[in-house]
């Protein structure tokens, strides 16, 4: 067998990453130390980025992508998968990272958005894009685009999962009001959420979305993560919440075993037991409409 | 006849699909359960350890007192499929990478696993794939995946790339560095189903 036979970065390959992360955790982490922490706490992934979302917030200013120099050591660190993010529509950042061996990127409201009207055509990179979404128009829009997993946006940096759950319950109830609709309300639907036919069929034919779904923007504790399980996310991204919190090495154990023991309580009152506080966190109700992350993007 | 699927991360349900098709196929009835805890793996009549993150995969089948249970069954003769991450698990040796991370082995195959052997994510591939008990190439998905660099006495290679073995058997223990269930075909699967009859 040669090494010119192999086929590079087709759908296939781009989904079926996102697939082997399913169940798990993956953890925001801004130094190598901190990804060391997250791998050997069980994370499935590492999210490289200059600072995690809270401080973000805090810094206000032009979030970009993370400093090169940091991913490729995060990259050197862990033997896990190594993610990045980059600005909604800067497809230069993307490129970078992809250069530099990132094994997914994250087109992220998270950070300054770089295009106010078009996402990252991400259908001619190798790497594989994660987007996030609050409903199911933006989430199918987003994979016509080429992504190959799509999470929850939530309301990041905040610690206070509501906007993550009103946007998983959002996704989940409108793909159950597809079923039983027959092809020309489906069309119909397609149009009023401005979503390609196709991928509207397949959504309704598969009662899920055509890729892996996880939850994120404001998990901070294990039953938050076991929550967003529970309403039928397929693994959880977990940010601030765990740099955060007052012990991050036992709050990271902690979330990793949440997810696997989800429907269990008896299981996830041990687990949640004496493991310190998790982040202090803001209600997002009392953030502004123009300082709320999840607008960006559309 | 139970199959059982380590579920504890991964593409398990791709596997669940998998195994109920091929069973269908066969006409033979059959239950898939899905392995999370400790106590379900001495009731099965196979394993298959899925694809997934190795590390994550180690270190809870580990905290959820299953890899002893898995390492018994192989023992006693179940048959055990390992994929992508299974097949490092099921490994016997790693190299520098496998040990960086603490990483526990379940030590069934006398192999030797190198665990990103192909490269990172974009180095990613598909190619069609020949396989001494299939009549035409197979199209196999390589994810991260992992290879064999070196094979104990015991080991059938069936399968290399560029000299790494990407395919093998020893007994009752098969591995995989590809992901037979990420594709509709399900002739591996129905070979691992096969084992089953045999042992």
């Amino acid at each position: 067998m040669e090494l010119e036979n192999l086929r590079h970065g087709t759908e296939l390959i781009k989904r079926g990453f996102a697939r082997m992360q399913k169940g798990g955790v993956i953890m925001d982490v801004t130094n190598p130390e901190q990804a060391r922490i997250a791998e050997e706490a069980g994370a499935v992934s590492v999210m490289a980025l200059q600072a995690v979302p809270a401080d973000i917030r805090k810094a206000g200013g032009v979030a970009r992508m993370a400093d090169p120099e940091i991913v490729a050591q995060i990259i050197d660190t862990v033997t896990i998968p190594v993610m990045a993010k980059a600005r909604i529509g800067h497809f230069v950042e993307a490129e970078i990272l992809e250069s530099l061996g990132a094994d997914m990127v994250d087109e992220s409201e998270v950070l300054t958005p770089a295009d106010e009207m078009y996402h990252i055509d991400k259908t001619g990179f190798t790497v594989p894009f994660v987007c996030g979404a609050r409903d199911l128009g933006e989430a199918l829009r987003r994979i016509n685009e080429g992504a190959a997993m799509i999470r929850t946006k939530g309301e990041a940096g905040t610690g206070d999962v509501r906007e993550a759950v009103r946007h998983m319950k959002k996704i989940m109830g409108e793909v159950r009001e597809l079923a039983g609709k027959d092809k020309e309300e489906l069309i119909k639907v397609a149009r009023d959420i401005e979503a390609p036919i196709e991928l509207v069929l397949e959504s309704a034919d598969l009662q899920r979305l055509p890729v892996v779904n996880f939850a994120a923007g404001g998990i901070a504790t294990p039953a938050d993560a076991a929550l967003m399980m529970r309403l039928g996310a397929d693994g959880v991204f977990v940010g601030s919440g765990i740099f955060k919190a007052e012990n991050p090495e036992m709050m990271a154990k902690a979330v990793v075993e949440a997810v696997n023991n989800y429907d269990n309580p008896e299981k996830l009152a041990e687990i949640s037991r004496g493991i310190g506080s998790g982040m202090k966190g803001m209600s997002a109700d009392t953030i502004p409409p123009e300082e709320a992350l999840q607008t960006r993007g559309w | 006849m139970r199959i059982g699927i380590i579920a504890i991360q991964g593409d398990v349900s791709e596997h669940i699909d998998a195994v109920e098709r091929a069973l269908c196929e066969r006409g033979i009835g059959g239950e898939v359960l899905e392995i999370r805890h400790e106590g379900i793996v001495p009731r099965c009549d196979a394993v298959i350890l899925p694809g997934g993150e190795s590390t994550t995969l180690g270190c809870l089948i580990e905290r959820e007192g299953i890899a002893g249970e898995i390492q018994n069954a192989a023992k006693n003769g179940i048959p055990v499929l390992g994929t992508c991450a299974g097949l490092i698990l099921v490994a016997t040796r790693g190299d520098e990478q496998v040990y960086k991370t603490h990483q526990h082995l379940l030590g069934l195959m006398d192999v030797k696993v190198n665990r990103n052997a192909f490269g990172r994510q974009r180095e990613s591939f598909e190619v069609d794939l020949d396989l001494p008990f299939l009549d035409s190439p197979y199209t196999a998905i390589f994810i991260r995946a992992p290879a064999i660099m070196d094979a104990g006495p015991e080991v059938d290679v069936l399968s290399t790339i560029n000299g790494r073995i990407v395919a093998a058997r020893q007994n009752n223990v098969l591995a995989l560095a590809f992901h037979p269930e990420l594709t509709p075909d399900l002739r591996l699967h129905h070979y691992f189903l096969d084992m089953i009859s045999v042992t």
